[in-house]
């Protein structure tokens, strides 16, 4: 993140929404998918036979290598001054730098929930992810958004898991739903 | 006339009150939720999967053609009012289309919208009918060797064609082939990929992925980026056209869907050029030239039209041979797998009856959504003012409810999250998504039609090549790729020559 704040200092006149040194991490990213993906194919036992000549492995080592050829070029192309735009959109707007807290906690919000969703169920766990995405962009209506999103998770749990036969779990509520 | 009576019959079948009832209620979730602004069309499929979860296969699809024209409908509302189109396919609508309501005529401009998606719409699924079961004529006759090619051609298409850099487009698809082959490998039996985490035998779904990279990607890159004074909308009244209007409408909204329903229908065909093609075209025979770039009325029936009937001709290659061209018909594919059908030659034959109702409700939301959306267009613009915390908060509400939904894991929430971080990062760095879904979906068939191929011919390489039709893929695929040098090296010297 701090790449972000230099970037934005250094291209000055005009905001660099394609954060050219960034992108080595998206190099970075897809050679160690390709390694990843080949180390595991080594380790799938080589099952050909006449009905399969080719086998499980075939393909993961070739897209394996393909991933790292690709990395590589896709390095060649950024140290050559390549870059792509970021997605635009009707809500972005791209001549702020990104805003990791909001991104940190709309991911917190979302792990909640993750962890939550079983053993409270998902008329708790989905009220508070609902609350917190809602907090996280900035929304500070506590009460109004808590009674919001009870609303909408009770909706869904009746609509959903009781009416349309949808697996959503009810956890501690068990019973009293 | 043997797919006429079909087509009769899909509309007995879905002309029962409970049918149509469903129909409208797909048309106006598909609608709304297709007007929230930051959702595009196959979000909005994606995001309304696990409405359908408990449904007989035929009512889910009834309710999915609704929904399919609806969220394609909302998409354009939302770039004529905001003038910040979501997706690449409204574009060329937001430039004359907020022109036209900023300059007092919304009411026309959406009118033109409406009427020439359902006209679009219309001829396109007629089209539908008449070319999809000569496709399916073709495709029953095609061995593994020419899937194999064919799939191959859809790669390369998504890649190469679509899209500004070829190198990115790879870099997507090669993440999707990935993602694909995580989980049992159907021939062998082995895991690969899995880890020796047991949810992950059975794969990612693909539903998972695909609302994890639309709906929690967006979500994450918008809320980076959030834009803290939302753009204005600009109010509007019920849609309505003058005659002079209509005089000027009629030939662009046939000649959009002339160009909009071949393109929809190729392998990388898209609604992107179409719309442009379309553009282009009214530009230039219009009578009225000053008006454009100022609020052309063609220039907003022409493009809508082509875009609809791009939509209409998806279908076709989605349906006859079980290959996505867009984004919306890949998570259109990837409903009808979540049902354990599989689309392609053989759907028409065993599904005829699933497969003619939904053609048939295609024809039956088409008109409901111009019933609906020329009183309802108020109301729909009013959708655009919803606060945008609570509109990011009910995607990402959805999305986790949708995934967790589909197998009852909450791995499929951490699954969900890791996809939304790829999804974010795609964005961030301007890779297109397009080519990772159809990755996902396209990628364990193709290497399924492969390995059967090598299988025929006992290992030996030249058992890909087939027969006649796949030495014309490959020929097709070795041309685009080739394209730039032959462009750069060819193309151009040529064409310098002759200035």
């Amino acid at each position: 993140m701090s790449l972000d704040v230099t970037e934005r200092t250094d291209s000055g006149s005009r905001p660099s929404p394609g954060g050219h040194r960034a992108q080595y991490g998206v190099c970075a990213f897809l050679a160690l998918l390709g390694l990843l993906v080949i180390v595991d194919a080594t380790g799938i036992a080589h099952a050909t036979s006449s009905t399969d000549p080719v086998g499980p492995r075939t393909v993961p080592v070739l897209l394996g290598v393909l991933l790292l050829v690709i990395a590589l070029v896709y390095t060649v192309d950024v140290a050559r001054g390549g870059r792509a735009e970021p997605e635009g959109g009707e809500d972005v707007d791209l001549t702020n730098p990104i805003d990791w807290r909001t991104v940190l906690l709309l991911i917190g919000a979302f792990v909640v929930n993750a962890v939550l969703i079983e053993p409270l169920g998902w008329v708790i766990s989905g009220a508070l992810l609902f609350w917190g995405t809602a907090f996280a962009l900035g929304n500070r209506h506590y009460l109004r958004n808590l009674a919001i999103a009870v609303a909408l998770s009770l909706i869904t749990f009746y609509s959903f898991a009781i009416g349309l036969g949808v697996n959503l779990p009810a956890g501690v509520l068990q019973g009293i739903l | 006339m043997d797919n006429l009576n079909h087509l009769l019959e899909g509309f007995a079948h879905v002309v029962t009150p409970m049918n149509l009832l469903l129909a409208l209620i797909g048309v106006t979730i598909g609608t709304a939720v297709g007007v929230l602004p930051g959702i595009g069309p196959a979000m909005t499929v994606a995001l309304l999967l696990p409405v359908t979860y408990g449904m007989e296969p035929t009512q889910a699809f009834i309710m999915f053609a609704g929904i399919f024209y609806g969220g394609m409908y909302g998409g354009s509302t939302t770039s004529i009012l905001l003038n910040t189109p979501g997706e690449s396919s409204s574009v060329v609508t937001a430039i004359e289309g907020n022109k036209m309501a900023k300059a007092g005529r919304a009411a026309q401009a959406l009118a033109t919208a409406a009427i020439g998606s359902f006209v679009a719409g219309t001829i396109g699924t007629l089209l539908l009918v008449l070319v999809a079961p000569l496709v399916v004529d073709f495709a029953v006759g095609l061995g593994a060797p020419d899937y194999f090619a064919i799939m191959l051609l859809s790669f390369i298409a998504v890649t190469a064609v679509l899209g500004s850099s070829r190198i990115r487009g790879f870099a997507s698809l090669l993440v999707g082939l990935v993602i694909g082959i995580v989980g049992i490998d159907s021939v062998s039996g082995q895991q690969r990929l899995t880890f020796g985490v047991p949810q992950l035998a059975d794969g990612i779904d693909v539903v998972v992925v695909a609302v994890g990279i639309f709906a929690v990607g967006e979500a994450l890159w918008v809320a980076a980026h959030l834009r803290r004074k939302p753009a204005g909308v600009i109010p509007v009244g019920v849609p309505w056209m003058g005659r002079e209007d209509w005089k000027r409408s009629w030939k662009p909204w046939l000649r959009g869907t002339a160009f909009g329903f071949p393109f929809g229908a190729m392998p990388a065909g898209g609604a992107e050029i179409p719309t442009f093609l379309s553009y282009a075209t009214e530009k230039k025979l219009t009578k009225y030239p000053e008006q454009f770039g100022k609020g052309a009325i063609e220039g907003v029936a022409g493009p809508e039209a082509a875009n609809n009937a791009s939509a209409a001709g998806t279908l076709v290659p989605m349906l006859a041979i079980g290959l996505p061209t867009n984004a919306t018909a890949a998570v259109m594919l990837a409903a009808f797998q979540s049902y354990g059908i599989q689309p392609g030659p053989l759907l028409f034959e065993r599904e005829s009856g699933l497969v003619w109702a939904l053609i048939a409700s295609l024809f039956i939301g088409n008109l409901l959504l111009l019933l609906l959306n020329l009183p309802l267009a108020p109301a729909w613009a009013r959708l655009l003012r919803i606060p945008r915390p609570y509109l990011y908060a009910g995607i990402v509400f959805f999305a986790s409810m949708g995934a967790y939904a589909v197998n009852a894991q909450p791995l499929d929430l951490f699954l969900l999250l890791t996809l939304g971080l790829i999804g974010f990062g795609m964005r961030r760095f301007g890779l297109p998504v397009l080519p990772l879904i159809v990755g996902v979906i396209l990628g364990p068939r193709a290497e399924l039609q492969g390995r059967r191929s090598l299988q025929l011919s006992g290992g030996e390489l030249s058992g890909l090549l087939g027969g006649p039709v796949s030495y014309v893929i490959y020929a097709v695929i070795v041309l685009v790729l080739a394209w730039p040098l032959v462009r750069r090296y060819i193309v151009r010297p040529l064409v310098e020559q002759r200035a």
